[in-house]
């Protein structure tokens, strides 16, 4: 079914706004407890080897130490879990950071003090910690973390970049970085009997249920997880990390009491994820007429030894413009180093980089205006599944965006304006991103006309149920407002509850699905409660349903569409760079909140200017450790980075998407941004980089 | 036991004012601010982003000035008043920063949002009373009068306050309007 709008499209502030503007909404480590204690870890020193000895006696005797947990001591978990979630369950170490040890104290201060007093002895053994093409343990996995196999060629690209008219050859390099979400991963956890009750940062109640569940072999019905808001996670709080199964197996030990762990900004650079750094290889071969005849992106990127993570990086060159022959692979170094997991557009981030200013060097190269030849490389149908488009305006948006950025009157000459002592340029870049439905959301709907929330004999009021989670996406705005159109009735009259496992599963906040799954089964659940009942139900009436099925999904390619404008300006002395002026252009089906939206796209170029201009964590290959490990050595952009920045998106109607029509927004204002921020540093100074982030020791 | 280097179990009484409500309490000579605040008077309004003084999130206007109450040591603030953003607005109504952040939706997750609003009110007074950033263009011109904030000064002066969810622009927007309004006011 298709909902006729009236709360969607519409400026909606969010429900849950007030209190958080006055530090009252609680996330994970404010749930209130009785007499908490706190959980501080010991971490390992080496990046592999194995723990031999571990004193704990200092630690032991101080006051207000309740236990220390040692992989002897520590109560054991089920086998059948990830590699990295079997915490204090074996003398080996896989990873510099990794726990190893850790603390329960009545204070912080105490469990911290204590951490620091246990002494642990190593045997240590070789590892590998640098990203390295050349090496002997590059392997090609079989499939990407999206499942789509990781390799894949139509025709012959090598025949075909030999017999171009044109080609550009270019390597581009994308640093690791890290999510760094301003609330800290956190886990406050107690154990009630055999049930588990965890207040968690999470991305996904129920992943993070399954989770605990697996590890320590419980039903998932034992197991529950709260999580009403949640301060950021960028992917990083999708999965669930080591930390959560600790905390969970510490309060195991202390039955009754609640346990509560927040790392440390440190310590969220070991354990919790990262986005891996990639070595991209990329080929384009164009006829006289700037039409693509070949395209091929070959990938090393980094991986862990103990868990394949494989970045679906050069994914995006397979569906972005029509060549006539197209290569994509990926090749990955296994490290001794922490897992890499999802970060904001995963792939389409960095492979966006490689592709994009590939793009540009080609329109360089054959002289051609580089939004015209995105242009003429417009494809018909979907170059990967061959199927026609849901809808696609990319053109629209490049057309826009150069309206907006006066880009017929650029001159497209490298290093050509030079103002009050700054080289100035503007670039562009293409972005997109898949259409996500993850299937599984519970969505439950029923009515309340008497008590607390029913008013009396008034109008209803209705509950609506799902697992989803907020993590800033504006859920909580988006869910209420898709709910009451579902429902056909103001937005007043609908009361969601959201991120709890007791209102059943749901998928994550991930992917950019979020809108897309838990609106379609909140949908379903609508219809389903509007055809039993009508629109005149009786108290505690209900209708639930799941996320169901697109029907459309084989038939149609489904992907947000999107254009960056840059301008960057770049010191003639310093080699200093800002970027003064941002522009997005988006065709992202329709927009549920606009007010929210807007954010969610500003927010995605913000943090792909900061991959642009400064994120790197800096990984010692000696001991395996990124030795720029808080906000004072991982540079992240802050308020005075950024300049204008302005978003619009295109009326775009796609009935094929989901009920509501729209399509995910969370990622696609960080595919291309880079980019074009390099592509118009280029056009600025002349000067190609071809590395994040672009520092000024590239222009001296 | 051996010298471990650590000055542990040492406590000190004393009063913390918090949003106009006094409060007598015991702390260990280590702990924060920030961390007496959430941990021993479940006032969570100020959040802990870093606990070292690098992201803002924990802003709190101590005795009237905006502090990073991560980096102050409750023992050496006894008798202050703190500020949260929870105590900023007049008799439970929300501060013209609050709205304004809520109408420009200049946050997303909110966990910055408390430091962002606090620093906001600080850094305003600030600029009222004629504190120069380094963006101030004429630093010889008389400033008594305060400092004409343009987006370009709220942006520096707001740099101390990290957003990952990226809600500058619309900080920015919140900020300067509340800043023009008070001027015009
Ligand atoms: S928590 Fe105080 S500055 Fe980050
Ligand atoms: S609103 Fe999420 S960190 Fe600022």
């Amino acid at each position: 079914m298709t909902l006729t709008p009236h709360a969607m499209g519409t400026a909606m502030p969010r429900p849950e706004g007030p209190e958080k503007v006055r530090g009252r909404a609680p996330y994970a480590f404010e749930h209130p407890a009785a007499e908490p204690l706190y959980l501080f870890p010991v971490q390992a020193a080496i990046p592999r080897g194995r723990v031999t000895a571990i004193d704990t006696s200092a630690a032991d005797a101080l006051d207000g130490v309740v236990l220390v947990l040692t992989p002897e001591t520590a109560p054991r978990l089920s086998d059948a879990i990830d590699p990295d979630h079997g915490v204090l369950q074996s003398a080996q170490v896989h990873q510099y950071g990794q726990y190893v040890a850790a603390v329960v104290a009545t204070t912080s201060e105490t469990a911290r003090e204590a951490a620091d007093l246990v002494r642990v002895t190593y045997a240590q053994e070789p590892h590998v910690a640098a990203l390295d093409e050349d090496s002997s343990e590059l392997y090609g996995p079989d499939t990407l973390v999206t499942g789509a196999p990781a390799d894949d060629t139509r025709g012959d690209p090598d025949a075909a970049l030999a017999g171009a008219a044109v080609t550009v050859r270019a390597t581009y390099r994308t640093p690791m970085e890290h999510h760094e979400p301003m609330e800290p991963h956190t886990t406050v956890a107690v154990w009630e009997g055999e049930r588990l009750v965890v207040h968690e940062a999470t991305q996904a109640v129920s992943w993070t249920r399954q989770a605990l569940a697996g590890a320590f072999g419980l039903a998932e019905d034992d197991v529950d997880v709260v999580a009403p808001h949640v301060g950021g996670g960028f992917g990083s709080k999708g999965g669930t990390h080591p930390n959560t199964v600790l905390t969970a197996l510490v309060a195991r030990a202390v039955p009754g009491r609640t346990v509560k762990y927040a790392l440390t900004r440190q310590q969220m650079f070991d354990l919790v994820g990262y986005r891996p750094a990639t070595i991209q290889h990329v080929a384009l071969g164009a006829d006289a007429d700037g039409r693509l005849t070949a395209i091929t992106h070959d990938v090393v990127e980094q991986s862990s030894r103990i868990q394949e993570f494989v970045e679906p990086t050069a994914a995006f060159s397979r569906g972005m413009y029509e060549a006539g022959a197209r290569r994509t692979t990926h090749r990955v170094a296994p490290l001794d180093i922490g897992v890499p997991t999802y970060m904001r557009a995963p792939g389409e981030a960095p492979g966006s980089f490689g592709a994009e200013c590939a793009m540009d060097e080609l329109a360089g190269a054959l002289g051609v205006d580089p939004i015209e030849l995105r242009v003429r490389n417009e494809p018909e149908v979907d170059p990967e599944q061959g199927l026609p488009y849901s809808s696609r305006n990319l053109v629209a948006c490049l057309r826009r965006g150069a309206e907006r950025f006066d880009w017929s009157r650029r001159d497209p000459t490298p290093r050509s304006r030079l103002v009050d002592g700054w080289w100035h340029g503007t670039g562009v870049a293409a972005a997109s991103f898949p259409v996500v439905r993850f299937p599984g959301s519970e969505a439950r709907v029923r009515a309340a006309r008497n008590g607390a929330l029913g008013n009396g004999a008034g109008a209803p009021r209705y509950v609506v149920e799902i697992a989803a989670s907020d993590i800033g996406q504006g859920a909580w705005a988006a869910l209420t407002a898709i709910a009451a159109d579902a429902l056909d009735v103001p937005v007043e009259r609908i009361d969601l509850a959201i991120g709890d496992t007791a209102f059943g599963s749901a998928s994550p906040a991930g992917g950019s699905s979020g809108t897309t799954s838990w609106g379609a089964a909140i949908t379903e659940a609508a219809e389903r409660f509007r055809d039993k009942y009508g629109d005149d139900p009786d108290d505690g009436d209900e209708a639930d349903a799941t996320t169901p099925d697109n029907p459309w999904a084989a038939e149609y390619a489904m992907h947000a569409y999107g254009a960056h404008f840059a301008e960057v300006a770049v010191h003639a002395d310093t080699g200093e760079i800002r970027v003064p002026r941002m522009l997005g252009v988006f065709a992202a089906g329709r927009i549920v909140n606009p007010l929210t939206a807007r954010s969610q796209f500003l927010g995605g170029m913000t943090m792909g200017l900061s991959a642009a201009l400064h994120e790197e964590s800096v990984l010692d290959d000696r001991f395996g450790h990124v030795v720029n490990r808080d906000f004072a050595g991982y540079h992240i952009a802050t308020c005075a980075d950024v300049g204008r920045m302005d978003v619009e998106w295109l009326d775009e109607d796609d009935p094929y998407v989901n009920p509501m029509g729209s399509k995910g927004i969370g990622e696609i204002g960080i595919v291309g941004a880079a980019a074009a921020i390099a592509n118009a540093a280029h056009h600025a100074t002349g000067v190609r980089v071809r590395s994040l982030p672009i520092t000024l020791d590239a222009f001296l | 036991m051996a010298d471990t280097g650590y000055l542990s179990g040492v406590h000190a009484d004393l009063s913390l004012t918090v949003d106009g409500r006094r409060h007598e309490l015991t702390v260990d000579t280590r702990t924060t601010v920030l961390d007496a605040l959430r941990e021993h008077l479940d006032i969570t309004s100020a959040k802990k982003g870093c606990d070292h003084g690098q992201c803002g999130a924990c802003t709190v206007l101590l005795d009237g000035r905006r502090t990073l109450s991560c980096l102050s040591l409750a023992v050496a603030h006894d008798g202050s008043e703190v500020t949260t953003a929870d105590g900023l607005g007049a008799d439970g109504a929300l501060h013209p920063l609050q709205e304004a952040f809520l109408a420009h939706d200049a946050y997303q997750c909110g966990y910055c949002t408390p430091g962002q609003i606090c620093s906001a009110v600080g850094m305003l007074e600030e600029a009222a009373a004629g504190h120069p950033s380094v963006v101030t263009s004429d630093l010889g011109a008389d400033l008594t009068a305060g400092v004409d904030l343009d987006r370009t000064e709220i942006a520096e002066r707001m740099s101390g306050n990290l957003c990952r969810c990226g809600a500058y622009a619309h900080i920015v927007d919140a900020v300067d309007e509340v800043a023009h309004r008070e001027v015009a006011r």
